[in-house]
């Protein structure tokens, strides 16, 4: 027996055992609730588990965002009303983030603003490009979509420290530089490229799995409806705008959004790789809310679940519109 | 695909690279591609493999800049009067000749030199500018063996706890997942639709965003600095219910009705029929659930608060604050955390492509 086998079978008998005793558990459910009601017991564990953890604490958070003082316990927090959110939208001119009495918020709010779409666009352009180069019929495919591939499995701590190593005063990049006769430069002390810097680690990590989704979509799309626009010798720049992308399109939504709700969460690879400095120019909404909440003493978590119930909204606002956008393209 | 150009073309390079256009010449097109596909292996593939390589170099080869590629050490012997091994230098005498000399301190601009042969001859002073270090190229494995003799039995502690969250999580992950994917996708029943959308609307809350009151179940629930409180906050995944129905609602209810005649229950048509078929969809949740719990760092951050509990990623961000510049260790740290995913990758991304290729993400 083969050691790939040999682990299958291992595999299986670990997972088959509390399939065999859960049954005659579950024959004996179904004999009691009918088959009616079955679902339900399906579906217990998850619900459970969405609303304890997911739903609960959503709740939990509007509480914290009305109420003050730095507890933990909701017993031991006093009522305040909207008091966190006057605090968070205090401004005299609301362009002017240092005339705002939470300018932090505001100036993580620009970053965002900045960071989603520029991240967004490299990383659905790039990840298009890449997947429409590795669905072709060329050499070394299967190596190529792995490569492209690999950064996904790396953790958020390994991406950023990899890349800190890289990037810091006398690391490899400046190494290449003096070798072409450029002198060094502080790559994440300055914060134009600090920013660059952080879109592009933050893409680096991240295109592969959208590459692969959307590569996913390019072979579902039918090879007779290109064998018919070779018959009509179209050339390859108008097969991909008149046939690919049109084809792709409803794929193409799905990676945006997911694109656009993971672009706004960024957080793991930019706390480690630059802690959002130099100052706070790459800080962005949830790091804020980390800093509110965990990092700086009191901790404020009305101040933190306040601003996260905005985002919140913004994100269930943004997803809503793109789904009524795509829904509305669908039937026209 | 390969039938042409292969025996055609004189250059065998060239036949191999256009053997699959059916032409004996690239076109444009080809070119760009390559050129995008090499541009993308450089990029994606040249960081990570500057950090392990850099993770064999010793403390002072780390320090050296401009970088070199591979790494090196200074080669060193032991001259007779000293107590710790001397660094050797090839270094241009006054006079012209050269000479291997070992230095035993460097003021300014001059260094104090011995030659190890012959350590009765007397110090030298020589100009640090004519000398030049003896390196050869050396892996410095003592990176690895002192992580693992510094951290002691520490590092399978978290090898272990690393492996057991992603382990239990996933199977716990897979099975939740798909008897829910299942109940959404082959009944029909009221409530099922509010059930669906509660499940997805998950997908909308960010984990930091409910970090706190996070914190605050699990802390109720007394598992803090329990590696429980990591695995159950996480194994509702709502994508993983999203895929899965998807799948399943491929699968033909008439294979579900024919066992329904055949007297089987619900749990058994679940369990041997529906979930064996769904095995494609099964393996992409697996893969991503599994990276998703190996590298997560936020969660446990807060919840496991011991030494005794920490996972990998911990303890290689603890590493990075404890130790402030040392980077052998630090960088031997990193390519051990990122290694089993490595290897784990090697022979999974097959299913991975093809499997999300086959869920149905439409």
């Amino acid at each position: 027996m083969g050691i790939r086998a040999r682990l299958a079978a291992i595999a299986g008998g670990i997972i088959l055992l509390p399939a065999r005793l859960a049954e005659p558990l579950m024959a004996g459910l179904q004999k009691i609730l009918g088959i009616k009601r079955m679902p339900w017991v399906f579906l217990l564990p998850n619900l459970l588990a969405v609303m304890l953890f997911s739903l609960l604490p959503v709740a939990i958070n509007v509480f914290y965002s009305v109420t003050g003082s730095d507890r933990l316990y909701p017993s031991e927090r006093p009522f305040v009303g909207v008091v966190n959110y006057e605090t968070l939208f205090d401004c005299t001119n609301y362009l002017d983030a240092s005339t705002c009495s939470s300018d932090l918020f505001w100036r993580a709010l620009a970053n965002s603003l900045v960071f989603v779409p520029v991240q967004v666009t490299f990383m659905i352009g790039i990840a298009l490009v890449a997947a429409v180069c590795l669905n072709r019929e060329i050499r070394g495919r299967g190596f190529f979509r792995a490569i492209f591939f690999f950064p996904v499995m790396l953790s958020p701590v390994v991406v950023a420290l990899t890349w800190q190593w890289i990037l810091q005063r006398n690391g490899a990049l400046n190494g290449v530089l003096t070798w072409l006769g450029v002198s060094p430069v502080n790559w994440l002390v300055f914060p134009n490229t600090a920013f660059f810097w952080s879109v592009f680690v933050t893409v680096w990590a991240h295109m592969g799995f959208y590459t692969i989704i959307l590569l996913a979509g390019l072979q579902s799309i039918p090879r007779d409806v290109y064998e018919a626009a070779k018959m009509d010798s179209a050339t390859n720049w108008r097969v991909f705008t008149r046939i690919t992308l049109p084809l792709l399109k409803p794929v193409l939504l799905v990676v945006f959004v997911l694109c656009v709700i993971r672009s706004v969460q960024t957080f793991d690879e930019l706390y480690v790789l630059t802690g959002g400095g130099p100052g706070s120019a790459t800080m962005l909404i949830v790091q804020y809310i980390y800093e509110v909440g965990f990092a700086v003493q009191p901790r404020n978590f009305g101040l933190a679940a306040a601003a996260s119930l905005l985002l919140g909204v913004v994100l269930l606002i943004f997803t809503g519109l793109q789904l009524r956008l795509s829904r509305n393209s669908q039937n026209g | 695909m390969a039938d042409v150009a292969l025996s055609k073309s004189g250059s065998s390079m060239r036949g191999l690279l256009s053997a699959r256009r059916g032409r004996n010449r690239l076109d444009v097109s080809d070119w760009l591609t390559y050129g995008f596909l090499v541009l993308g292996l450089l990029i994606m593939f040249t960081p990570v493999a500057w950090v392990v390589l850099s993770s064999f170099k010793t403390q002072a080869n780390l320090q050296e800049f401009p970088p070199s590629i591979l790494p090196y050490s200074s080669e060193t012997a032991m001259v007779g009067g000293f107590d710790q091994p001397l660094p050797l230098f090839d270094v241009t005498l006054k006079d012209g000749t050269k000479a291997r000399l070992a230095q035993i301190r460097r003021v300014g601009r001059n260094a104090q030199m011995i030659d190890p042969e012959n350590p009765g001859a007397g110090r030298v002073t020589v100009a640090v500018t004519d000398a030049v270090a003896v390196r050869k190229v050396r892996l410095a494995t003592e990176n690895y063996t002192n992580l693992v003799a510094s951290s002691g039995q520490a590092m399978g502690r978290y090898v272990y706890n690393s492996l057991f969250i992603t382990t239990v999580a996933t199977i716990i992950t897979l099975v939740m997942n798909s008897m829910a994917a299942f109940a959404l996708s082959k009944y029909r029943f009221a409530g099922s639709s509010v059930a669906l959308i509660s499940i997805l609307s998950t997908l909308m809350i960010p984990a930091t965003v409910v970090l706190v009151p996070t914190y605050l179940i699990v802390a109720e629930l007394g598992l803090v600095g329990n590696l429980w409180g990591v695995i159950l906050p996480t194994v509702a995944t709502p994508t993983g219910v999203f895929l899965l129905r998807q799948y399943m609602l491929t699968i033909p209810d008439e294979l579900i009705e024919a066992a329904r005649m055949d007297h089987a229950s619900e749990w058994r048509i679940f369990w041997r029929i529906v979930l064996p078929l769904s095995s494609p969809a099964l393996a992409v949740v697996a893969i991503f659930s599994i990276l998703s719990r190996w590298n997560d760092f936020l969660l446990p951050l807060i919840v496991l608060n011991r030494r005794e509990v920490y996972t990998l990623q911990l303890a290689l961000n603890s590493f990075q604050s404890e130790f402030e510049i040392r980077y052998d260790l630090l960088l031997a740290m990193t390519t051990l955390t990122a290694l089993p995913l490595a290897c784990a990758f090697i022979f999974l991304q097959r299913y991975i492509t093809v499997g999300v290729a086959s869920t149905g993400i439409k």
